[in-house]
């Protein structure tokens, strides 16, 4: 790339890596299936993520009819039910949530947006998805293993997880569990790799850390604390595994399992939980993270205006990220552990809303005295404020470990997560869809079909998961095949379950018109052209949409400003895009 | 336009259905009315965050929308603000946080008058095991456990002996004497959980866990097991009384010891050798 303009600017630092064409397929099979390209890589990882996530939908339809309409159905046995509830959460956390966030988003736009032409490794990149793809189909293969998948609640807490009281405890279904989950580890492992040292190493020149799209430090972050955390679940799975197949000890004291003394002894079942926890809780906020990072700049975009505290959003990205390693044990104030532990770990995770709090200040204040567009990224952009301000505020009941204590293991837990990791992501990945649809497809999603999908997951999830606070309030445990009318309840729940339950069906009909509306749209959508939103960040700026192999053509782009000059006063338009070498961002930016 | 409703319609509908739904929860039957209103505060608390940032919210997405004409500022940074909030949050929930703790402390802290009371789960029911007149319970490791010793007691220790043992049945509590639940499991994790008592812990094969509490109100109470453990977690309940002193005197008169347990099931074991010898 011997382009002299290019290479001379004076206002940039001179490359530090040499300009690579990442390798170009040869053949129908590596083009197409073994693809090495990051773009195809992240459409093959988020395919399969939402196929495994709608039989994660399907299964939360099962267990809510169960606890709508409890007696109804027969063949929902209590096994089934446990089965049911487990396989969703894990399918539902890991194999969608963290795929779509990382193998997905990461893929397509980090190359995009920090101007390289592609993974650094694109190579193992393509390992990562064909270990991931492994990983799910030995998760699909326990449905049909002897005895079915395991029933042993998401996470997967020794004794029970490997003893035949459990659903799947001694057949395969546990076994096939924690080997997927090996698998999954692995593949992350080698696409998570790639991400951090392709921001690291990869930006163009003129993109310093300080100008990335908040989207990539939010990825970014997610993966070096993914790369910390997964570790500690592998080892766990590892010597679950052991404890299940070889008769070690490693989380098994003595007991006796149903009359019957069991040759184990030794071992701690709170040992597991700390593992598990010390990855469990980092992967809350590797989900939460690159949905901040996504949320802010569709603010930003659609609200014509810079995200309002650019840097202290990346201090509190780093800050959230580092915190989120110690506060793990707040899932376990009453499991058992010495209460003293309860001072320590009540206040790291109140600490946390503080950065927290600050990041839902500035989503609000980059729309003060904007210019609101209520596009539809728009519309879910908002529709996570609320749900994530409401699960967040829950997130106080339940890291002050007195108050927890009233609330743990009932069905108010259950609605606070869904709301903070699962509702509130899902906005920001359906709002980033309706966002890069266009970049990727070349074509607008229908209009008419993204409202109608908006209105009623949003109205249709708070509808859901708010009441069912409430129930957890009353005293409901969770993972209850069926509670009754006990005596406890001055109001018996009964309705609400089968409000919550019909709003729970409904919300997820509405996602099939959103996964036909990707495919009609991809035919007969409005022709997008390039940069229809009107974006300043370098993945609209490709010289071909969708962009092609390399990205960039013959020139990688060059970056002059960061990533928020919108409506700049006296520019001629309300937005500069990244590449411009015109006026100079005013002071007050951190450029 | 639309939505600044919908959002200022979710911050009512949540305001009204917390005021207004019948669903609240159990009244307290124990000591710990602190947790009460530190979960009532907290409630405040974090209700006022919420309607002031949708609201919040709601007015910026009216007042700023899109209009022809209309232009954004180009506002990147406000220092002063920034570190305004910060503050202002800090001490919302350094508020929340230093309550919580002084209660804790409470809860973690059983006093000395405390009586101890073991709960022995298993899947899928609840044993009990009372110290008999000596007043402490006898060692136990599952290594122990048979059909005759089932809650695993230590047959060498004389402190078991008048050990009182309640085997799948129900538990009976003395009002106003404050209690220490000694919690054991002999199979998986299990969690000794009564609504109206507010308090919960694990129980974890191969370790003690605790928890204390004072009955403050007669009646029947459910007790749900709220630890995941296996196909029959949600049928595994059982019942706890909660009697005047003299009632709780005249129940425990009636129970079994471990002592009363050996005597019972010894004469078996003898006809069992005998009819084994016959031949």
């Amino acid at each position: 790339m011997a382009d002299l303009p290019h290479d001379t600017d004076p206002q940039l630092p001179p490359a530090e890596v040499a300009d690579v064409m990442p390798p170009h397929a040869h053949s129908w099979w590596s083009h197409y299936v073994f693809s090495q390209d990051a773009k195809y890589i992240a459409i093959q990882y988020s395919g399969t993520a939402i196929a495994i996530g709608l039989v994660g939908l399907v299964l939360s339809w099962l267990m809510r009819l169960q606890l709508g309409f409890p007696g109804i159905f027969d063949f929902i046995t209590p096994d089934a039910y446990y089965q049911f509830i487990t396989m969703h959460g894990m399918i539902m956390v890991v194999y969608l949530l963290t795929a779509v966030f990382l193998g997905g988003f990461g893929n397509y736009l980090i190359p995009l947006m920090v101007g390289a032409r592609d993974m650094v490794f694109p190579f193992v990149n393509m390992l990562s998805f064909w270990i991931y793809l492994l990983a799910v189909l030995v998760l699909v293969a326990s449905f049909f293993a002897p005895g079915g998948p395991t029933g042993a609640g998401w996470t997967l807490y020794p004794p029970q997880a490997i003893l035949s009281g459990t659903p799947g405890g001694a057949q395969s279904g546990i076994i096939l569990m924690l080997v997927s989950l090996i698998l999954f580890i692995i593949g992350f492992t080698m696409g998570g790799l790639n991400y951090v040292v392709t921001v690291l190493q990869a930006r163009t020149r003129g993109m310093t850390m300080m100008r990335l799209p908040l989207t990539v430090w939010g990825i970014f972050t997610a993966t070096v604390m993914a790369l910390l955390a997964f570790p500690a679940l592998l080892v766990a799975a590892i010597m679950m595994l052991f404890d299940r197949l070889l008769g070690t000890s490693f989380f098994m004291p003595a007991l006796v399992e149903l009359g019957e003394t069991l040759s184990y002894g030794g071992g701690s079942p709170i040992a597991f939980q700390h593992l598990f926890w010390f990855f469990g809780h980092p992967e809350v906020y590797i989900v939460a993270l690159p949905a901040f990072g996504i949320v802010s700049d569709l603010l930003a975009v659609h609200a014509r205006k810079n995200v309002f505290g650019y840097r202290m959003m990346v201090w509190a990205i780093v800050g959230i990220g580092a915190l989120s390693f110690i506060v793990w044990a707040h899932h376990m104030y009453v499991s058992g552990m010495h209460p003293y532990f309860g001072f320590f770990f009540a206040t790291t995770t109140l600490i946390i809303a503080v950065p927290t709090a600050i990041k839902v200040y500035n989503w609000v204040l980059t729309l003060w005295k904007g210019d609101i567009h209520l596009t539809l990224p728009m519309l879910f952009a908002l529709g996570f404020i609320v749900t994530f301000v409401n699960g967040g505020l829950t997130g106080l009941f339940l890291g002050n470990v007195v108050v927890d204590v009233p609330l743990s293991d009932t069905m108010f837990v259950v609605a606070h997560f869904h709301m903070v990791m699962g509702v509130a992501p899902i906005m920001v990945i359906l709002g980033a869809i309706y966002h890069w649809y266009p970049l990727m497809t070349g074509r607008m999603l229908n209009q008419a079909m993204g409202h109608f999908h908006f209105w009623i997951t949003f109205i249709g999830a708070y509808a859901i998961f708010f009441p069912m606070h409430y129930v957890g309030l009353v005293g409901v445990p969770r993972r209850y095949y069926e509670i009754g009318e006990p005596a406890f309840m001055t109001t018996p729940v009964e309705g609400l379950n089968a409000f919550i339950t019909v709003a729970a069906l409904t919300v997820g009909a509405a996602q099939m018109v959103f996964l036909f509306n990707l495919y009609w749209s991809s035919r007969h959508g409005r022709v997008a052209g390039s940069n229809p939103w009107k974006a300043t960040t370098l993945e609209w700026l490709t010289p071909v949409v969708p962009p092609e192999h390399g990205n960039w053509g013959d020139d990688l782009p060059l970056v002059y400003r960061w990533a928020y000059d919108y409506s700049l006063p006296g520019a001629p338009e309300d937005y500069i895009v990244q590449t411009d070498p015109g006026p100079k961002t005013p002071a007050a930016g951190p450029l | 336009m639309v939505i600044a409703i919908v959002l200022v319609l979710i911050v009512v509908g949540s305001v009204a259905f917390h005021m207004l739904s019948p669903w609240w929860w159990t009244p307290i039957a124990s000591n710990w009315g602190y947790i009460d209103t530190t979960l009532v505060v907290t409630f405040w608390i974090t209700g006022i965050v919420f309607v002031m940032v949708v609201l919040f919210l709601a007015y910026c997405v009216f007042a700023f929308r899109h209009r022809e004409g209309h232009k954004a500022i180009f506002d990147p940074e406000n220092k002063r603000l920034e570190v305004w909030l910060t503050v202002i949050t800090a001490i919302g929930v350094a508020a929340l946080l230093v309550p919580g703790l002084f209660v804790w402390k409470q809860f973690v802290t059983v006093p000395d008058n405390a009586t101890e009371v073991e709960v022995v789960a298993q899947q899928w029911s609840w044993n009990y095991r009372l110290p008999g007149e000596d007043g402490r319970l006898g060692t136990s490791a599952v290594e122990h456990i048979s059909d005759e010793n089932p809650l695993g007691i230590n047959p060498f220790d004389r402190f078991g002996k008048d050990d009182v043992i309640i085997e799948g049945g129900e538990l009976y509590l003395p009002k106003g004497q404050p209690v220490k639940m000694l919690l054991r499991s002999i199979d998986v994790l299990h969690n000794y959980y009564v609504p109206e008592f507010r308090a919960k812990m694990d129980m974890v094969p191969g370790m003690v866990t605790f928890y204390w509490f004072t009955p403050t109100r007669i009646g029947e109470f459910e007790v749900l097991c709220a630890e995941f453990c296996g196909t029959a977690h949600g049928f595994m309940r059982g019942d706890v009384y909660v009697v005047s002193p003299e009632d709780y005197q005249e129940w425990l008169t009636e129970q079994d010891t471990f002592a009363d347990y050996a005597a019972a099931t010894e004469p078996e074991q003898d006809t069992q050798i005998a009819q084994n010898s016959q031949p």
